[in-house]
């Protein structure tokens, strides 16, 4: 449920997302086609699309409490089937990276198991922490 | 004939018979994988931010060590190499205020401007070796084994990155054939294995996995082949901790490509395969045992 408040709202927040990404958010037509290609959609509390919009509306809080940007695989599905070519992957990195450039890890590796860690394979270990950490 | 190769950090390590199946495979096609001196990690996965040039100087610095070794082109076996070296060397090539700010940071470097070609070893096996040549140097054929080529997201996409025109890819098909087996093409051929999240979300990546599993079995295919080691991971060994949905069965066999052509090829593979995966290419193959699968490695030595 979309909540506009002030608490949420920060007029500063699609420009701030735009000079972290470089994509132009207000290109989106809102069609769903993102939402709807997504393989991970099933699992996020905001869908691609949904999310796009309250960016454009500027609800900050809401944006950064989404569990979205956490389940996004950054598959591209979403960016080779928008049909205005919005780079949804790199709007879902900028709202990690809202939080990661503070130093907040969104997995902690030192918290991992040893017999996880020894299973993974390195590359898995790796794309995680490079999507999930500061 | 020689070509520079980057193994990336997976197949040195976890998936160890993924690299050595491919540097077997080449050299019984007398192509010698030569590893730039000095590489490291290929930088995956690609940095996503428009305003921050650091994490793309992993990728480049590796591209930039091959250039100076005299080497045009470089092959990996990972998808994620592929994706990782492939889209920063685009980069490079069309971006020019990046490039002039990543060239800064290499001052001892000649500028890079993108002149190495990344290759992924499907493409190199397709326009450098050829199908046919494939096909003659098998003398272990699949058996008409049915199997679903499964490509992932990295090898095509974003567009401007597919190694074929991404609607339809038939190039781990045409592989698949020239080996001897049958194809089926299934609905989630190119549906991202959802790659990290089985570290981070394990059990949203089984219900992921499954679903692609499901299509595959769907499909009547005996196994699924990948190429990529994180969705082998993900659809393969991962299996174990699937969820079964419905009253349909998920399970299936997976198995990585460079290891088929090693078992196509005749050539050892060093390392035990799953039961699931020997009882198949036996059944396949009309054989009773697969000549040293559970026994030391023997490769062809290199030429040097």
């Amino acid at each position: 449920m979309i909540s506009i408040s002030e608490t949420n709202f920060d007029p500063s927040f699609a420009a701030k997302l735009r000079k972290i990404s470089g994509i132009n958010i207000f290109k989106c037509i809102q069609c769903g086609t993102c939402s709807a290609v997504c393989p991970m959609g099933a699992h996020m509390d905001i869908t691609a699309r949904k999310f796009i919009h309250m960016c454009r509306l500027r609800l900050r809080q809401q944006v950064v409490l989404s569990n979205a940007p956490w389940i996004c695989a950054a598959c591209s599905e979403c960016l080779v089937r928008c049909p205005n070519g919005v780079d949804i992957p790199k709007v879902m990195e900028a709202v990690r990276l809202l939080t990661q450039r503070k130093n907040i890890n969104y997995v902690e590796p030192s918290q991992m198991p040893s017999e996880t860690l020894a299973e993974l394979p390195t590359i898995a270990l790796i794309a995680c922490f490079r999507k999930h950490t500061a | 004939m020689k070509v520079s190769y980057f193994p990336g950090c997976t197949v040195k390590t976890t998936a160890r018979s993924m690299g050595e199946a491919a540097e077997a495979s080449l050299l019984a096609l007398g192509v010698e994988l030569i590893e730039p001196k000095r590489w490291t990690c290929c930088g995956v996965l690609h940095s996503l931010a428009d305003d921050d040039a650091m994490r793309l100087l992993g990728p480049v610095r590796n591209l930039i060590r091959i250039k100076k070794g005299g080497d045009r082109k470089v092959v990996t076996v990972c998808a994620m190499c592929y994706n990782s070296l492939a889209r920063a060397n685009l980069l490079m090539k069309k971006d020019s205020e990046k490039k002039s700010i990543i060239n800064g940071y290499f001052e001892d470097d000649d500028d890079y401007n993108g002149e190495v070609d990344v290759l992924h070893l499907l493409t190199f096996l397709r326009d450098e070796i050829g199908w046919d040549a494939i096909r003659q140097r098998v003398n272990s054929p699949l058996g008409g084994l049915l199997l679903a080529p499964y490509y992932g997201c990295t090898l095509l996409r974003p567009t401007e990155l597919a190694i074929e025109a991404p609607a339809r890819p038939k190039i781990l098909g045409d592989l698949l054939k020239s080996l001897g087996a049958s194809v089926v093409d299934f609905p989630a051929s190119s549906q991202c294995c959802s790659s990290y999240q089985s570290v981070s979300h394990p059990e949203i990546a089984a219900q992921v996995a499954a679903e692609i599993t499901g299509s595959a079995r769907k499909s009547g295919a005996a196994a699924i082949v990948t190429c990529c080691p994180l969705c082998d991971y993900n659809l393969g060994k991962e299996q174990f901790n699937l969820t079964t949905q419905g009253s349909d069965d998920i399970s299936i066999p997976t198995f990585y490509f460079t290891e088929l052509m090693a078992v196509a090829f005749g050539l050892d593979l060093g390392r035990a395969l799953s039961r699931g995966q020997e009882e198949l290419l036996l059944t396949a193959k009309g054989m009773s045992s697969l000549p040293g699968v559970r026994g030391e490695a023997e490769f062809p030595e290199p030429s040097h």
